[in-house]
């Protein structure tokens, strides 16, 4: 399955450096986060987009990780030739992450947004 | 227990105007918070201000004072804002006017200044932070330097009575946490509570951001009515506790999944976000439901602040020229694939100098690369529009390679349509730490 199915995120930028949120919608979820998605996870699923390191923060009372990742905007948002200069759309892209299915919320479609 | 009611009436310099007026009028708010300036913004305003004297505030300000300026009055919200931008002082001016039309007197606007540090920094030996070199070193491309200055001044202003504080380069969660220390009291060394303060600023500072904007994913996450999404207001005790909601009525929902994602929003190290007030901790946070659209969150604490202010670095690089066309039906991707190298082909014929050069499919693989757009398969999309874009040194060589995608049209695939293009001049933004002693701020008063 896909991350998009237990978790959302966010994406950040400051200078070069994007951060990433990936927050699970239910708590029972947090430990599958924490053993699949690790920071060479993500370093290798962004591939060439990121050319520095990536940094995992682990945030247990909010079910959530943040991902700090250096080099990862063509140089920074007021000088990179990409399209999407303040990288928001990386969110997107790690959602699509594969993951096993162990989740022990899954439902899908969600159809009650988070409330 | 004293309850002070703040809400964020932008979360960036061209924020929707109403949802503000909806604060102001029916938040029953104490203090009404306007973020308007990103690291780009400052570095343009000082050349503004370079040319005119009396510019570089922001482009808005006059709109969005006309609109909130009288039920502000009305209600007994005082007003902070970094909408100096590069000049807090003629801002402050400009607001005054504006009372004035509206017949508004005896209004007191605080302007605060000494973010301003060009001329301390400029041809110093501090470190740029991305690169390693000096400050010196940038030379004569360097335009602007502005300190990231905290919330003591804004709080001092509300002391002396001002109604409406105008800044340039504060930090933006300080904008929040300069009232709430005014309201409250609290020592400038009171960690904790500071850090809790920079949390609430933190999670108010984009505005809609907390409110249900930049979280609708369809079959995922829904969000009722975001054309009225209303803006975030906090509900702040005494002790720092906090419940987060919005206006009664508006569209938009508070939700503790809203308020994870904006707490974790650019921010690094959860259990050390750098301000100039206070070394945050959000490692502990937690939010919980207390009811439709009111979140509490508690849990964040401080540590002693750090001897240094980050300063944004503007500096001139260059220029990017940038073209673009589309292509559509059967065979689409191909015949933009075909632009792309014919393009590429032209730039170097012709000779146009560039030192950076790239080829993007939109609709196929602009966002995030050939491989990952093609995880899962990837797909034959109906449409791709071209995208050319360049770094150069002069505005004429940007200007050559929108060229090179509009003569397109005539010479090169078939079905191409709908040039855009594009040049621009850049201004990079680089970063440094200075100490804090270095930075003076001042407050000047004009009353209407």
């Amino acid at each position: 399955m896909k991350l998009r199915e237990i978790a959302h995120s966010r994406t950040g930028d400051k200078g070069n450096t994007s951060s990433i949120s990936v927050i699970a919608y239910e708590a029972a979820d947090y430990a599958l986060l924490l053993r699949q998605v690790t920071a060479e996870r993500v370093k290798a699923h962004f591939g060439e987009l990121v050319a520095g390191e990536v940094v995992r923060y682990e945030i247990p009372s909010l079910s959530a990780l943040n991902f700090v990742l250096r080099q990862a905007l063509g140089g920074g948002v007021t000088r990179s030739l990409t399209l999407d200069t303040h990288g928001k759309g990386l969110s997107s892209a790690l959602l699509d992450l594969d993951i096993p299915d162990e989740s022990h919320s899954r439902t899908t479609p969600r159809q009650d947004g988070d409330r | 227990m004293k309850q002070v009611r703040i809400g964020a009436g932008a979360g960036y310099s061209g924020d929707r105007i109403e949802p503000a007026i909806e604060l102001a009028e029916k938040g029953g708010l104490d203090y009404l918070v306007f973020e308007c300036l990103a690291e780009r913004t400052i570095a343009l305003a000082q050349q503004a201000k370079l040319k005119d004297p009396k510019a570089g505030y922001d482009p808005l300000l006059a709109e969005r004072f006309r609109a909130v300026l009288r039920p502000c009055r009305q209600s007994g919200t005082r007003i902070v804002t970094n909408m100096g931008a590069a000049n807090p002082v003629a801002g402050a001016e400009r607001i005054r006017t504006i009372a004035g039309e509206l017949g508004l007197t005896g209004l007191k606007i605080a302007a605060v200044t000494g973010d301003d540090v060009l001329s301390s920094v400029a041809g110093s030996d501090y470190r740029v932070d991305e690169t390693g070199v000096s400050v010196a070193d940038l030379g004569g491309s360097l335009i602007s330097a502005n300190a990231y200055i905290g919330a003591q001044a804004i709080a001092e202003a509300l002391a002396d009575g001002a109604d409406i504080v105008i800044t340039g380069r504060a930090a933006d969660p300080s904008l929040f946490v300069g009232p709430l220390v005014h309201a409250f009291g609290w020592a400038r060394d009171d960690w904790h509570r500071l850090g809790q303060a920079t949390l609430i600023g933190h999670l108010l500072e984009c505005a809609g951001q907390v409110t249900g904007g930049y979280f609708a994913d369809p079959g995922y996450k829904s969000v009722p009515d975001l054309a009225r999404l209303g803006f975030p207001i906090a509900e702040v005790g005494e002790d720092g506790s906090v419940v987060v909601t919005k206006a009664a009525g508006s569209g938009g929902q508070v939700t503790p999944a809203t308020c994870k994602e904006q707490i974790l929003y650019e921010i690094h190290d959860p259990a050390r976000y750098l301000t100039p007030d206070v070394v945050a901790d959000f490692s502990c946070v937690t939010v919980e439901e207390i009811g439709f659209d009111r979140v509490r969150v508690q849990g964040a604490t401080g540590h002693p602040r750090t001897g240094t202010l980050k300063v944004s670095l503007g500096t001139v690089e260059g220029f990017v020229g940038e073209g673009q066309i589309s292509y559509a039906g059967p065979g689409a991707r191909a015949r933009g694939a075909l632009a792309l190298e014919i393009v590429r082909e032209r730039l170097a014929l012709t000779g146009v100098r560039t030192s950076e050069l790239r080829f993007d499919l939109i609709g196929a693989n602009a966002l995030h690369g050939e491989r990952l757009s093609n995880h899962g398969g990837g797909h034959e999309p109906y449409e791709v529009r071209v995208r050319v874009a360049g770094r150069t040194d002069s505005l004429i060589e940007a200007l050559r390679i929108g060229n090179e995608v509009e003569t397109l049209y005539t010479n090169g695939p078939a079905g191409g349509g709908g040039v855009t293009k594009s040049a621009r001049e850049v201004v990079g933004i680089l970063s440094t730490l200075i100490p804090r002693e270095r930075v003076a701020t001042a407050i000047h008063y004009v009353e209407s």
